[in-house]
């Protein structure tokens, strides 16, 4: 018996939200937990926000996720992070997101401020939610802020019946070779970080 | 590394996580389709590269992205006459260009047999409308069969060959952008390969292909015939299923992803009605139909978009005289977006508020900003948008295409501003410049697109000499759908083929003023466009740059990236932001007091920024090879 688990994942086109989703449903289906996930994204530029579902558990039908449900929100940029907590995130759940800013054009047309990490922590609040914020300097690649996530989600154990070998399992489906490597170089050395 | 290739075409049974366009593919290998063809479009393109993943000379079909839907649909229509099982694809308004030859496939006999694929797209999540494409089938005496979820994407294609095959007529399987897209463990069956027979079957000595006045009496009549078949026989079909919760009160009729939906609201709620979900959506399996609206006092039926099933229904308890309540659709919003969970939840709240309790929702302070989409840092259209706007007046009108640069509808380039379809823009143009000598018009138009179905409204301007300027806005590639490759990018899905020269091909269409220019070149682009809307009849100013997202990536993989990024001088600028504000890349962030710096995150180094600063601010460092 697994209890149903809904996870949110958003962020923004270009950001790698794609690959985040796909290693997640990979590792619950390696941890043998019946899953379901949808990616949905409109037009697929950069630069619009991208936005995934995962469903996991016995009871569980359509991949959508409902407004509100989310037990994990997870995103991969200040803004997003808002959008989920506003739109999906349960009351009590968890939202971890990557500190990084892709400015919106209302920000660059200053016609609205940026979001900071402290409306972030207010929203939160407002339904006692958990916020977990996740950086790492000196990151080489833009395109690995989602393994550093998928490394925190695993650390710190958010996700019930989830080991740290099936996420290795489920980067070993999706890549190969350089990538594969460093990769599981920064996963390995987030989780084994005391 | 899994290789998606080898798994589609593993012979042994398996099971694998796979969105619901991978695993239409699998079922095409194990049903021997010989003949797929498309063109790309959302929800749809990841079949195509699902079949990109198996090696050309291992591909057991053959496939081309044709250059419309109609031409796709044509190939596959004779490939299908011929004797080959064949199969063509497409998003849900590529059924508009392929109708002319599409309402014709009823009333042939389609030896091969022949599933035709559509991609609609409930929430218009990537298209211009929600076009309801169950309505083409009754136009044209097709059958419909609908999945729920990618398990049911793969078997139902396999019944919609047998069922094809048998009567050798088409079918159509319908799905939807969040069934295309879903992803789950699939259980696939084993594939045997077979030999194929080549021999080219195609004769009108026995049966006509001609419909042409009265011939075309028994063709349709045939047609109808089929019809009447599959509606008398689709229950051994095993394609619809009841969820029977011993409610003699209560039952829904649902179908598709709604189906899900509902599944999931249903979880919460006690006294659960009774379900019938249909997997054959046309014609209707009446006596299954019947017997569940004669089991219940109220039947709501939940479908996505337009009364579909609601009419059909009606009429069959109507012509049945059953004592039922049936609730349809009851609200102008039933028929609006996508039946998510959430959506379902709302129309059955409404339509049954007792047993769909309220939710839970929750007010936040501040509200989140929106992000459109945007076109991507370096775009080229942007440079395009940011040139030509300077070269006509305020009060000039702009035609939007389809394609990546429709966006530049939005804020700040606010360009393109009317859009009908694919290829609409010279001709909705050229209306827009009759009896108008005050304003100019202007009309874009992407090259894909171009080849796709912009060509006649090209030939009508020459033809019918209008007064107007065409800009085509080059970038090798269908950018906007992945990067497909079209008529002028010099190779097809198979192979390397000479490519169609644009400025050769217009010269050669009689287009006396055709100008091409860099579409980075901005100031020349300017002057160009300025000299072409200042002359009288009808121009073309072609800009041209490959795709700078596809171009870098393309560069990386080779090892020849310039990792460039653009560096704003802070000692030199004075914040005059017309490169966050009116050149508008989203590469720029600015600060709160107007210090204006460079996202190396989202910087491709194609320095097109660095043109629009008018104290030149604005160099670029390289960071190195990579």
């Amino acid at each position: 018996m697994s209890k149903n688990v809904n996870v949110y994942m958003i962020g923004v086109g270009g950001q790698g939200i794609g690959l985040l989703s796909e290693v997640l449903i990979r590792a619950f289906d390696y941890a043998n937990i019946d899953v379901l996930g949808v990616d949905t994204h409109g037009l697929a530029q950069r630069g619009g926000t991208v936005q995934s579902h995962l469903r996991a558990g016995d009871n569980i039908y359509s991949p959508l996720i409902r407004k509100n449900t989310a037990d994990v929100a997870i995103a991969l940029e200040r803004t997003e992070a808002l959008r989920a907590i506003h739109n999906y995130l349960k009351k009590e759940g968890e939202i971890v997101y990557y500190n990084t800013s892709w400015q919106t054009l209302d920000v660059r047309l200053e016609n609205v401020e940026e979001t900071k990490s402290k409306d972030i922590s207010d929203a939160a609040g407002k339904i006692n939610a958990e916020v977990i914020e996740v950086y790492k300097e000196d990151l080489d690649d833009a395109r690995m802020q989602n393994v550093v996530l998928l490394a925190e989600l695993a650390k710190k154990g958010i996700f019930e019946g989830l080991e740290n070998k099936n996420y290795i399992d489920a980067l070993k489906d999706l890549m190969d070779g350089e990538k594969l490597k460093n990769n599981l170089k920064l996963f390995n050395s987030i989780v084994d970080q005391k | 590394m899994k290789s998606m290739g080898e798994m589609l075409l593993n012979k042994d049974s398996q099971s694998e996580i796979v969105m619901g366009n991978t695993a239409l593919v699998r079922a095409m290998i194990e049903s021997h389709t010989r003949v797929v063809t498309s063109y790309p479009g959302s929800p749809m393109p990841e079949t195509a590269e699902a079949i990109r993943s198996i090696p050309k000379e291992e591909r057991p079909f053959y496939f081309e992205f044709s250059t419309n839907e109609k031409v796709a649909t044509e190939i596959a229509f004779g490939a299908s006459v011929n004797g080959h099982l064949s199969t063509v694809f497409f998003k849900s308004v590529g059924l508009n260009v392929a109708a002319d030859s599409f309402v014709q496939l009823g009333l042939m006999k389609l030896l091969g047999g022949m599933v035709i694929v559509i991609g609609d797209d409930p929430g218009a999540n990537s298209s211009q409308n929600e076009q309801d494409n169950r309505h083409l089938a009754h136009l044209s005496y097709i059958p419909v069969l609908e999945p729920s979820n990618p398990q049911e994407v793969y078997e139902y294609y396999k019944k919609a060959v047998e069922l094809s095959q048998e009567k050798e007529m088409p079918v159509i399987l319908r799905l939807t952008t969040h069934v295309c897209h879903a992803k789950q463990k699939v259980n696939f069956k084993n594939y045997t390969p077979k030999d194929f027979d080549k021999t080219p079957k195609f004769s009108s000595k026995d049966e006509n292909y001609v419909p042409i006045t009265s011939k075309v009496f028994p063709m349709k009549r045939r047609a109808l015939k089929r019809l009447d078949d599959v509606k008398n026989h689709s229950e051994s079909l095993d394609l619809n299923k009841l969820i029977d919760n011993n409610n003699s009160k209560k039952g829904i009729i649902t179908m598709g992803a709604p189906y899900l939906s509902l599944k999931d609201v249903l979880e919460g709620v006690e006294e659960k009605p009774d379900i019938l979900k249909l997997g054959m959506i046309y014609p209707l399996a009446q006596k299954q139909v019947i017997k569940f609206l004669k089991a219940h006092d109220e039947v709501k039926i939940i479908e996505e978009l337009d009364n579909v099933l609601e009419k059909d229904i009606k009429v069959l308890a109507f012509e049945n005289n059953i004592d039922v309540n049936i609730i349809g659709k009851t609200d102008l919003e039933d028929w609006i977006n996508e039946y998510t969970p959430d959506k379902v939840f709302e129309v059955m709240q409404r339509t049954w508020p007792n047993i769909f309790k309220e939710q839970n929702t929750y007010q936040f302070d501040k509200p989140v900003e929106n992000r459109p989409a945007q076109l991507c840092p370096g775009c080229g259209h942007r440079s395009a948008f940011y040139a030509i706007k300077k070269a006509i007046n305020d009060d000039d009108i702009t035609v939007a295409d389809i394609g990546c640069h429709t966006l530049g509808f939005l804020p700040p380039y606010e360009m393109g501003e009317v859009l009908l379809s694919m290829g609409h823009s010279t001709s909705t143009g050229t209306g827009l410049s009759l009896f108008n000598d005050e304003r100019k018009v202007v009309a874009f138009l992407g090259d894909s697109t171009m080849f796709h179905a912009g060509l006649p409204g090209i030939v009508n301007a020459v033809f019918n000499d209008h007064d107007l300027t065409l800009v085509i806005m080059e970038n090798d590639t269908t950018a906007m759908t992945g990067h497909q490759n079209h008529p002028g990018s010099g190779e097809n899905f198979n192979e390397e083929v000479t490519p169609i020269e644009i400025k050769d091909m217009l010269k050669g269409m009689g287009v006396k003023n055709v100008y091409e220019i860099d579409t980075y070149a901005q100031s020349k682009l300017t002057e160009m466009v300025k000299k072409a809307v200042a002359e009288k009849g009808f121009s073309v100013v072609i800009a041209t740059h490959p795709c700078m997202l596809k171009f870098t990536r393309e560069a990386r993989r080779r090892g020849n990236y310039k990792d460039n990024k653009a560096r704003i001088d802070q000692e030199t600028c004075e914040q005059i932001h017309e490169c966050v504000k009116v050149f508008g890349c989203p590469s720029f962030s600015i600060d709160k007091n107007g210090v204006v710096t460079v996202n190396d995150d989202l910087c491709i180094g194609d320095g097109s920024c660095i043109q629009t600063c008018p104290v030149n601010a604005i160099g670029s460092i390289q960071r190195g090879n990579k």
